[in-house]
């Protein structure tokens, strides 16, 4: 299972999945820190084209999960099919290359970086010039270079970050800095976006600002997405499905409608008297 | 070639076991020494997260001042408890003009910034005492001299010099005394409670700043002892300063924060060294020890990266 | 006033990703070049070109081969004093045993060398990161000197032990060993640093060079963006080396003519790593501001209160330029942990927006 993805025909679209259809699916996954278990027998799966929302009191096992599905973590049991293809144990970069981004709890930008040069970075497996034509930076690096500096640019407009192109990114206030990071992911075109709680610590307006860029993405790329919020109005309103974690166990899966009307859902999140 | 590493030297071990264990002392006593000095880079380290390259120099700047003091004509008992004093100083002023400056900084700024201080006090050391090794005075400080033979077998012979014996006893009342005021002081609580975090143990009203000068001045009493009984071993001089930054391949064996590891760890370079050197040198030439702890450390580190008393890390995002 | 990129607009990508976007930047270096070529060679004397500006690019290129490491891709490295010297025995060797090929070749290709050994002991900085990396690059310091003293070989058995350098000749003139002059050993020095910088630079505007920086601030999301932590990690150590390699071999061809293995001791990785944080981790300009300050702050130290009428002893000299490096160190780290670069980048926005004190 530890093949090497091949960057070029993952990033293409042409994975042969209708929208609608199962893209990922999450197998009977259970994870162990030594006698700690994060999460045990979760099973759910992640259709083309939707917004699939993860949700759960502090400690569910939500960025576990995540952690799990981009190969950080490897899980002791069960197995995880992307895009018709099962394994157990993926390096990150793999599963990079094999066409899942995401964006971080804790905003893990490149501090040292600029804006420009951070969604750069999100198109490092679309640049493939060796060595010998980076050394020269002309021609075909050249090339690469500009081809891909638009494509960032196009990024850059669609969220509205032009006037920080070139400041470092360390910086920028805190709300600034997650678009930034929401377009790095975005500059992978990813096939699956994984977002750890992409409106943490924002106020109305930013939340605002965030989820119409998580809808846009979703609506003109036609981009999966699978996101962990706390904020359960952003959650109801933006998600096509919710999963519902609690303890590392699942105790919800459906629509929000569903979930909210759940009594194990209930009882998670306002408690039950013994 | 096969026989020559893999046979020979063991022939040798159990043909010669007094040698043997010659050797096997000579490096326990080095280990002790390397202890030592890991023992000052662990205090730092684990009250702060500073990495102390200038341990090893202190060593040298507190022997040296004790020597120099002694030399200026005052009584030896007068120039340790001085030279104690000078320490405290350094504590105080690196306390209040890096660390405290320097506070929140990354890993690799604060460890840089050890190394400058380094470069400060070689220079400082020189341009004070000079750059000529100097004896110690281990006779007027009270330390015992000479040594014993003890027999072993028919004409086997170990020979224990008595300062070696001096040292390792010190060393372990050092060890049990920094114990003790880790576990059961206050001030050891507080330190710990830094060690933990930074901003929480200040947000319970322990001063940081306090705790460090009273780190570095710990560590600064260990450099001393050090620097005497090194000193009483070799000489006190500067060269000192690159055999003590073996003091890095024991700390990565025995964990960065575990006191009880620094002392196992230099007691398994010391002696791992000085068997690799005697046994395995002469094949390739001899003079491997002045790289073979650095080698242990390395494949050391491939297997278990987080020492051997370390908790093993798990990171998150 | 004469500083500022009013009415500069740029109408192509190619255009905003050049080196110096700004015109003045471009006249700037131009001047520069032009007095390093054309003046300096013909106006200093003997002692300026031999023991001020030779070393002093040989070890701007070492401390640029050191910050790629340690400023770009944030592998703290101690061993860069053991880099140099296989890349100086490398040269030697080479040279000895072809002695009809150009010896600007064999200083180029001794490179490789380094970045080969450099590659060995970059291998554990997949596992180990930070101070414990910072171990294993001593290991290879300390490794490294012992070899240049124990293998015979490498110093083709001469009773001294040490490496004498062999008179060369390129396009006809002697540019190594006693007879050299200093001005065609200038200009060999001068055209290898001006073609490597140039070459670096490339590389670490491009995907190279971003993948190193991304390893160093972040490297587990640089690992969730497709970075293989094996060839960035990796392939710094190489470059690096070569780097490192290459200033070795010329430090000892074009400044020292002879060596013993003490010239690469440990020391000499320090006077690196001293360069490259005064100059400015992940700086190329500052890797040049680092070398001129640190090579020059003990000659003038020396030359300077005799001038005014105070006498100092070389040893005094010696002793006052360790403590005051030391010092500024930790004063730069405290007050500009971005080093000279940073301050003569800070310089330039001041002067752009002058008269006026903010922008």
């Amino acid at each position: 299972m530890n093949r090497h993805v091949d960057p070029r025909e993952a990033l293409s679209d042409g994975d042969g999945i209708a929208m609608g259809e199962v893209l990922l699916d999450v197998r009977n996954v259970s994870l162990r820190f030594g006698g700690v278990k994060a999460i045990s027998d979760i099973s759910f799966d992640i259709r083309k084209g939707e917004i699939r929302a993860i949700i759960g009191p502090n400690g569910a096992g939500k960025t576990s999960m995540l952690n799990v599905i981009n190969g950080f973590y490897t899980p002791q049991e069960g197995s995880i099919v992307f895009r018709g293809k099962e394994r157990q144990k993926i390096a990150p970069y793999e599963a990079a290359a094999s066409g899942i981004a995401r964006t971080f709890q804790n905003v893990a930008l490149f501090k040292g970086m600029s804006t420009l040069d951070n969604i750069m970075a999100g198109r490092t497996l679309a640049m493939h010039r060796n060595f010998f034509w980076q050394l020269l930076y002309y021609g075909p690096a050249l090339r690469e270079e500009i081809a891909n500096r638009r494509k960032v640019e196009e990024i850059i407009d669609f969220l509205e970050i032009q006037h920080i192109r070139k400041t470092p990114v360390g910086r920028l206030p805190y709300g600034l800095q997650k678009r930034v990071e929401l377009g790095r992911a975005l500059a992978a075109e990813p096939s699956l976006l994984l977002l750890d709680e992409p409106m943490a610590g924002m106020n109305l307006e930013e939340k605002e600002d965030m989820s119409r860029f998580i809808l846009d993405v979703n609506a003109q790329f036609g981009t999966t997405i699978a996101l962990i919020e706390h904020d359960m109005g952003v959650v109801m309103d933006i998600s096509d499905r919710v999963v519902v974690l609690d303890y590392g166990r699942k105790i919800g899966d459906g629509t929000p409608d569903e979930v909210k009307s759940s009594q194990d859902v209930i009882d998670a999140y306002l408690g039950v008297s013994h | 070639m096969l026989y020559q590493i893999f046979i020979d030297p063991f022939v040798q071990m159990v043909d010669m076991p007094d040698f043997l264990l010659q050797v096997i002392w000579e490096g326990f006593v080095a280990g002790v020494l390397y202890a030592l000095i890991a023992l000052g880079f662990v205090l730092i380290f684990k009250a702060s997260g500073v990495f102390n390259f200038a341990q090893g120099i202190m060593v040298v700047f507190a022997g040296l001042t004790l020597v120099g003091l002694h030399e200026a004509g005052v009584p030896a008992y007068l120039a340790l408890v001085l030279a104690i004093g000078v320490m405290a100083v350094l504590a105080i002023a690196v306390e209040r003009f890096v660390m405290r400056p320097l506070v929140n900084q990354p890993d690799i700024i604060l460890l840089m910034s050890t190394i400058g201080m380094t470069y400060f006090l070689i220079g400082l050391g020189e341009f004070v005492f000079g750059g000529e090794p100097k004896k110690m005075i281990t006779q007027e400080l009270g330390l015992p001299t000479g040594s014993t033979e003890i027999e072993i077998g028919e004409r086997g012979l170990v020979i224990l010099q008595h300062i070696d014996i001096a040292a390792a006893v010190i060393a372990i009342i050092m060890v049990s005394a920094l114990a003790l005021f880790f576990n059961k002081t206050r001030i050891g609580r507080a330190l710990r409670a830094v060690a933990d975090d930074h901003q929480a143990a200040q947000s319970v009203g322990i001063s940081l700043n306090q705790i460090w000068a009273i780190v570095w001045f710990a560590a600064g009493i260990v450099a001393l002892a050090t620097g005497i009984m090194w000193g009483a071993r070799s000489d006190v001089s500067f060269a000192l300063e690159i055999v003590a930054l073996k003091a890095l391949p024991v700390l990565i064996l025995g964990g960065f924060t575990s006191i009880p590891g620094a002392i196992v760890g230099g007691l398994i370079i010391g002696i791992g060294e000085k068997i690799g050197e005697i046994y395995w040198g002469p094949l390739v030439g001899g003079g491997i020890e002045s790289w073979l702890a650095y080698m242990i450390a390395l494949v050391f580190l491939l297997f278990r990266p987080q020492g051997l008393f370390g908790e093993r890390i798990i990171e998150r995002v | 006033m004469f500083y500022r990129e009013a009415g500069q607009f740029k109408t192509s990508y190619a255009a905003d990703q050049q080196v110096f976007p700004i015109l003045q930047d471009r006249i700037g270096v131009a001047v520069i070049l032009g007095i390093a070529v054309f003046v300096v060679p013909f106006v200093a004397n003997d002692f300026f070109l031999s023991a001020i500006a030779i070393p002093f690019l040989i070890l701007a290129l070492a401390t640029i081969g050191l910050n790629v490491l340690t400023g770009y891709a944030g592998q703290l490295s101690l061993g860069t004093g053991g880099f140099m010297g296989v890349g100086a025995y490398a040269c030697y060797k080479l040279t000895t045993i072809f002695p009809d090929v150009s010896i600007v070749v064999h200083i180029l290709l001794s490179g490789f060398a380094a970045a080969a050994v450099g590659m060995v002991f970059g291998m554990p900085s997949l596992r180990i990161k930070g101070l414990y990396l910072a171990v294993t690059t001593l290991a290879a310091q300390f490794f490294l000197e012992w070899c240049f003293i124990r293998i015979p070989w490498l110093y083709n058995y001469n009773a001294s032990g040490a490496i004498e350098v062999p008179g060369r000749e390129v396009f006809g003139t002697m540019v190594t060993g006693a007879s050299a002059g200093s001005v065609p050993r200038y200009f060999t020095v001068l055209a290898i640093v001006i073609l490597l910088t140039v070459l670096v630079k490339n590389l670490l505007r491009g995907r190279i060079g971003r993948q190193w920086m991304m390893i160093r601030d972040m490297d587990i999301a640089a690992e969730l963006m497709g970075v293989r932590p094996l060839y960035a990690k990796l392939s710094a150590f190489a470059v690096s080396s070569y780097l490192c390699g290459v200033a070795g071999a010329m430090f000892v061809f074009f400044y020292l003519g002879a060596a013993e293995p003490s010239a690469f001791s440990i020391t000499l990785s320090f006077q690196v790593l001293f360069m490259a944080i005064l100059g400015g981790l992940g700086s190329l300009v500052g890797c040049f501001f680092g070398a001129a300050f640190i090579w020059a702050l003990p000659i003038i130290l020396r030359a300077g209160p005799p001038m005014i009428g105070i006498p100092i002893a070389a040893e005094t000299a010696f002793h006052v330029t360790s403590m005051i490096v030391g010092a500024l160190i930790v004063t730069f780290l405290i007050l500009e942990p971005h080093g000279l670069a940073r301050l003569w980048q800070i310089g330039k926005e001041k002067l752009r927006v002058w008269p006026f004190p903010y922008a």
